[in-house]
C-alpha cells in the first residue's frame, strides 16, 4: 500500500513537469496551429541561462526568474524572427505542408548546437532549492521529497496563472479569438500577429520553468530535455492538442502511469510504455480523451 | 498495364543509364584513395536512406523522423540473420528489408490516421527513444551492439582489393538496384497515387483511392528502403549499435532530403554528398577556429540545422528541383 | 467630400482580378445596398474596404482619409466595422465574450461596458443569453450578435456582408428592419452587401449593382427598384 502511495506521489511530481511542457505545446498549437518542437530547444536555452545565474548567485529562485524571462524573450523572438519569415516564404509546393514541422525541428537542432558550442556537452547540475531526501514516515522513508512538493506547488501556481490569463483577461480573450478565428479577431481590432507573439512568449516562459524544474532533480545537457519534450508531446496528444486542461490531465496520468511502470516493472519499459500509450491514443481516440467528439482541426 | 508499351523504351533507357553510372563508379573506385572509397560507400548508403524519405515525405506527404529507427531495425535484422543463421550476405540484406518493412507497416498503420505534427511528434518520440529500446533487449547486444561482418573480398580480386573497396562495391551495387526499383515505383501509378494523396487526400478518396492503405504502403516501402540503408551502414562500420541510429541521424536524413528536393529522386545523390562531406568541412572549420573537441561535437549539427532551416524556408522544394528545372526541358514530375 | 468615396478601385484575389475600376460614393448617414449575383465581387469589395485584402489599386476614402492598404485593426480604430459573411461570431466563446471582443482594442474598459449595455438594449435576446456559448444561438440571434459586436466598437461606417444569408424569411424581415432602425438612430453610414436585392434596396438610399467585378448600374435605390430592365435581371420580375 505504501508503495502505491509513493508511486502515486512521485508520479504526480513527474507528471506536473510534463504538464508544463504539454501546456506550452498546446498554447502554441492553439494560437498558431504549429506544433513547436523547438520548444525543447527554447526551454533548454532558458534553462542554461537560468543555470548560469543560479550557479553564480547560488540562488535557485533567481535562476528561475531569469529562465522565465529568457524563455519569454526567446519565445517571442522565435515567433517574430523565425515563424513569420517561415510563413511568408514557404507557402506552396509539396513541401508547404511539411515545412513548418521541419522548420521547428531544424530550429531545435540549431539551438541545441548553439548551446553545445557555448556551454559544451558535459553534464551540469543545479543545486536544488529544497532537500531531495524523502519524508520519513514511521520506520521508513517515502522517496517523495521537499523538492517534489515544491515542484508540484510551483507547477500549480503556473497553471493557475496561465488559466487565469486565458480565461479571465482581455489578453487571454484576444489569444483565444486569434486562435479560433483569426479574421474575425482582426476585424474586431486585434493585432493578431502581435497577439500570437505574446502567446509564444508565454509558452516559452512556461517551458523555461519546466526545464529548470526538471533539471533541479537531474543533470543538464544539450540532450537532457529531449525526453521531456517527448513526454510533454505524448501528454498533449492524450489530452487532445486543443485542450489545455486535457493536456494537464494527460500529463498527470502519464506521469503517474510511467512511474508505476518504473517502480513495478523496471526502467526498461518506461519509454516503451510511454510510446505505447501514444500509439494507443492515436489509434483509438486521436482527438484526445478530452475531445467531446468535435472534429480535430489538423 | 495500358501504358506498358510506352514504358518499355523508357525503362530500357533507365537501365542503360544505371549501367553507365555503375561502370563509371567502378572506374572512379579504382582511381581514388581509401578515404574517398570509404566515403563513396557512405554516399551510396545515404542515397538509399534519402530515397526512403523522398518516397515517404516527398511523395506521400508524411513527415516522419522514424527512418533512422527503421535503419536500425534493418541493421539489427541483417546482423541477427548473419550471426545466428549463418546465411549468405545477400540474404542478410534481404532480411533487413523484410524486418524493417514489417515494422514500417506497423508504424504506418498507427500513423495513417494522423497527419502533420502528430505524425512528426510520434516519430520524434521513436527516434529519441530508440537507444533506450535497443539497450533493453540482451539479444540486441545492448549498448555495444552486434558485429556485422560481411567478410573479406573474394580472393580472385587480388591483394590490392581492400576491404573498403569491397564495401564500396557492395554499397554501390545495392544502391543502384534500390534506386532503380524505387524510381520505377515512384513513376508508376503508386507514385502518382501517393502524390494525389499528398496534395488533397479528400479529393483522392473521391477518386476511389484508399488513402489509408496507400499511406501504410508508403511507410512499408520507405521503411524497407531505410532498413536496407541501415544494413549498408552497419556493413561500413562492421557494427550495429544504437548510437549510430539516433536522433541526429533522423535529422540528417530529413535535412538531406529537403536539400535534395524533397520529392526529387535524382536529388538524393546531391543530398548524400552534402551529408557525407559536412563532417569533413566542419572538421576543417574546427581546425581553423580552435577548440577542436567542442566544435567537433556540435559544429556538424549546427551546419546541418542551419542548412535545413535555410532550405526549408527559401527552397522548400529543394535547390535540386530548381536546378533540374533549369537544366532540363523535361516537365517536372 | 466626407463619407465613403470609392474611385476606380480594383481588387485582386491571388491571381484573379475580382473587381475592376469600381467607383461609387456614399454620403454620411446613407445606406448603400451593393447587390449582384454570387461571385460578382461584392465580398471582395468589403474585404478591400476593411483591410483584409491589400491587393488593391485605385482609391477609397472615408471622410477624406485614404483607407486602402491599411491594416484591419487600424481601420477598426478609425471607426470602420466589417461584419463578415457567414459565421461571424466565434462559436467557442460565450455571447458576452463575443461582445467584449468588439471593444477589446479600447484601453478604456468602461466605454466598452457602456457600449455593450447599449447593444443589449437594442437586442434584448442577447442580454438573456450572455453567459451561453455563441454556439447555442439560432441563426437570427447569431446575426444579431455579429452586428452587436460590430456596434460595440462604436463605428461610423458599418460594412455588412449578406446578413440575411441562411435565415428564415421572417427573420430576414426583422434583421433588415433592425438594420434600418439602428442606422437612423445612430447616424451610421452603411454599406450593405446582399443577394436579397429587393429587401436591401427597400431600406437603402442608394444602390450599386455589380456583375463580374464591374459596376453595371448605380443610383437612387427607389429608381433602381422601378427600372424594369434591372428588375428583370436582378430582382427577378
Amino acid at each position: 500500500m505504501q508503495k502505491v502511495i509513493e508511486t502515486l506521489l512521485i508520479g504526480l511530481s513527474t507528471g506536473s513537469i510534463y504538464a508544463l511542457m504539454s501546456l506550452a505545446l498546446v498554447l502554441v498549437w492553439r494560437s498558431t496551429r504549429v506544433v513547436n518542437f523547438a520548444q525543447a530547444g527554447q526551454a533548454m536555452l532558458s534553462t542554461y541561462i537560468g543555470f548560469e545565474i543560479a550557479s553564480r548567485s547560488e540562488i535557485f529562485w533567481l535562476g528561475l526568474v531569469f529562465a522565465i524571462a529568457a524563455g519569454a524573450l526567446v519565445g517571442a523572438g522565435v515567433d517574430y524572427f523565425f515563424m513569420r519569415v517561415l510563413f511568408k516564404h514557404a507557402t506552396s509546393g509539396p513541401a508547404a505542408v511539411v515545412a513548418p514541422v521541419i522548420a521547428t525541428l531544424g530550429l531545435l537542432g540549431l539551438i541545441r548546437s548553439i548551446v553545445g558550442l557555448t556551454w559544451g556537452g558535459e553534464f551540469k547540475s543545479i543545486e536544488a532549492p529544497a532537500s531531495t531526501d524523502g519524508f520519513s514516515v514511521g520506520d521508513g522513508t517515502i522517496p517523495f521529497s521537499d523538492l517534489d512538493v515544491l515542484i508540484i506547488a510551483t507547477v500549480s501556481i503556473i497553471l493557475i496563472t496561465v488559466a487565469y490569463i486565458f480565461q479571465r483577461t482581455n489578453l487571454g480573450l484576444a489569444l483565444r479569438a486569434s486562435a479560433y478565428a483569426p479574421e474575425i479577431a482582426q476585424l474586431a481590432g486585434i493585432r493578431t500577429a502581435r497577439t500570437r507573439t505574446i502567446g509564444w512568449s508565454i509558452a516559452g516562459a512556461v517551458g523555461g520553468v519546466a526545464g529548470m524544474l526538471v533539471t533541479s532533480n537531474n543533470f543538464l545537457s544539450p540532450y537532457s530535455l529531449d525526453l521531456l519534450l517527448v513526454f510533454g508531446f505524448i501528454a498533449a496528444v492524450i489530452g487532445g492538442l486543443e485542450s489545455m486542461v486535457g493536456s494537464v490531465i494527460g500529463a498527470l496520468v502519464l506521469g503517474i502511469g510511467l512511474t508505476f511502470i518504473l517502480n513495478y516493472v523496471g526502467t526498461s519499459l518506461v519509454f516503451i510504455g510511454g510510446f505505447s500509450v501514444l500509439i494507443l491514443v492515436l489509434l483509438i481516440k486521436p482527438d484526445g480523451i478530452m475531445a467531446k467528439g468535435k472534429a480535430r482541426r489538423a | 498495364m495500358e501504358s506498358w508499351p510506352k514504358a518499355r523504351p523508357a525503362v530500357r533507357k533507365k537501365i542503360a543509364i544505371f549501367i553507365l553510372i555503375g561502370w563509371a563508379l567502378l572506374i572512379i573506385g579504382d582511381r581514388v584513395d581509401e578515404l574517398r572509397v570509404y566515403q563513396g560507400a557512405q554516399v551510396a548508403m545515404y542515397t538509399i536512406a534519402l530515397a526512403s524519405i523522398v518516397l515517404l515525405t516527398g511523395y506521400s506527404g508524411q513527415v516522419s523522423l522514424g527512418n533512422g529507427a527503421m535503419m536500425a531495425v534493418g541493421g539489427y535484422g541483417a546482423a541477427l540473420t548473419l550471426n545466428n543463421l549463418g546465411t549468405p550476405i545477400w540474404f542478410a540484406f534481404l532480411m533487413a528489408i523484410v524486418t524493417a518493412s514489417l515494422f514500417g507497416a506497423l508504424l504506418g498503420a498507427a500513423a495513417a490516421r494522423v497527419s502533420g505534427p502528430y505524425l512528426a511528434g510520434t516519430t520524434l518520440a521513436l527516434a529519441v527513444g530508440l537507444p533506450a529500446i535497443a539497450n533493453q533487449f540482451a539479444f540486441l547486444g545492448g549498448e555495444p551492439g552486434l558485429f556485422f561482418d560481411v567478410g573479406f573480398p573474394p580472393e580472385r580480386f587480388g591483394d590490392e582489393f581492400t576491404q573498403y573497396k569491397w564495401f564500396f562495391w557492395i554499397a554501390c551495387f545495392i544502391a543502384l538496384i534500390a534506386l532503380f526499383i524505387t524510381s520505377n515505383i515512384l513513376s508508376s501509378r503508386f507514385g502518382r497515387t501517393w502524390k494525389a494523396i499528398r496534395g488533397n487526400s479528400l479529393a483522392a478518396e473521391l477518386c476511389g483511392v484508399h488513402s489509408s492503405r496507400m499511406k501504410v504502403l508508403a511507410f512499408t516501402v520507405s521503411s524497407g528502403l531505410a532498413g536496407l540503408a541501415g544494413a549498408v551502414l552497419a556493413m561500413t562500420i562492421s557494427l550495429v549499435a544504437p548510437g549510430a541510429y539516433g536522433l541526429a541521424l533522423s535529422f540528417a536524413l530529413v535535412t538531406g532530403a529537403v536539400l535534395a528536393g524533397i520529392s526529387s529522386l535524382p536529388g538524393v545523390v546531391l543530398g548524400a554528398l552534402i551529408l557525407v562531406f559536412i563532417p569533413e568541412i566542419s572538421v576543417a572549420l574546427a581546425d581553423r577556429l580552435g577548440d577542436a573537441d567542442k566544435l567537433n561535437n556540435y559544429l556538424p549539427g549546427l551546419i546541418v540545422s542551419v542548412l535545413l532551416i535555410l532550405s526549408v524556408i527559401f527552397t522548400p522544394n529543394g535547390p535540386g528541383e530548381n536546378l533540374r528545372k533549369h537544366l532540363h526541358k523535361k516537365p517536372a514530375h | 467630400m466626407s463619407g465613403l468615396v470609392v474611385n476606380r478601385l480594383s481588387v485582386s484575389h491571388g491571381a484573379i482580378e475580382a473587381l475592376r475600376a469600381v467607383s461609387f460614393s456614399v454620403e454620411v448617414g446613407q445606406l448603400a445596398a451593393v447587390i449582384g449575383s454570387n461571385g460578382a465581387g461584392k465580398t471582395t469589395l468589403l474585404r478591400a474596404l476593411s483591410g483584409l485584402n491589400n491587393q488593391t489599386s485605385g482609391s477609397a476614402q472615408w471622410n477624406e482619409r485614404e483607407i486602402l492598404g491599411a491594416r484591419p485593426d487600424a481601420l477598426v480604430r478609425r471607426g470602420i466595422s466589417h461584419v463578415s459573411e457567414g459565421k461571424s461570431v466565434i462559436a467557442e466563446l460565450s455571447v458576452k465574450e463575443n461582445l467584449i471582443l468588439g471593444g477589446i482594442w479600447r484601453s478604456n474598459k468602461s466605454d466598452t461596458s457602456a457600449a455593450i449595455a447599449e447593444v443589449v438594449e437594442l437586442f434584448p435576446v442577447l442580454g438573456q443569453r450572455m453567459s451561453q456559448s455563441a454556439d447555442s444561438l439560432s441563426g437570427g440571434e447569431r446575426q444579431m450578435l455579429a452586428i452587436g459586436r460590430a456596434l460595440v466598437s462604436r463605428p461610423k461606417l458599418l460594412l455588412l456582408d449578406e446578413p440575411s444569408l441562411g435565415l428564415a424569411p421572417l427573420v430576414i424581415e426583422q434583421i433588415f428592419a433592425t438594420i434600418d432602425q439602428l442606422r437612423r438612430k445612430l447616424g451610421l453610414t452603411v454599406v450593405l452587401v446582399e443577394q436579397n436585392a429587393m429587401s436591401a434596396l427597400e431600406i437603402a438610399d442608394i444602390g450599386i449593382i455589380i456583375n463580374l467585378g464591374e459596376v453595371v448600374a448605380s443610383g437612387r435605390a427607389s429608381e433602381l427598384i422601378d427600372d424594369p430592365a434591372l428588375r428583370a435581371a436582378y430582382l427577378g420580375y
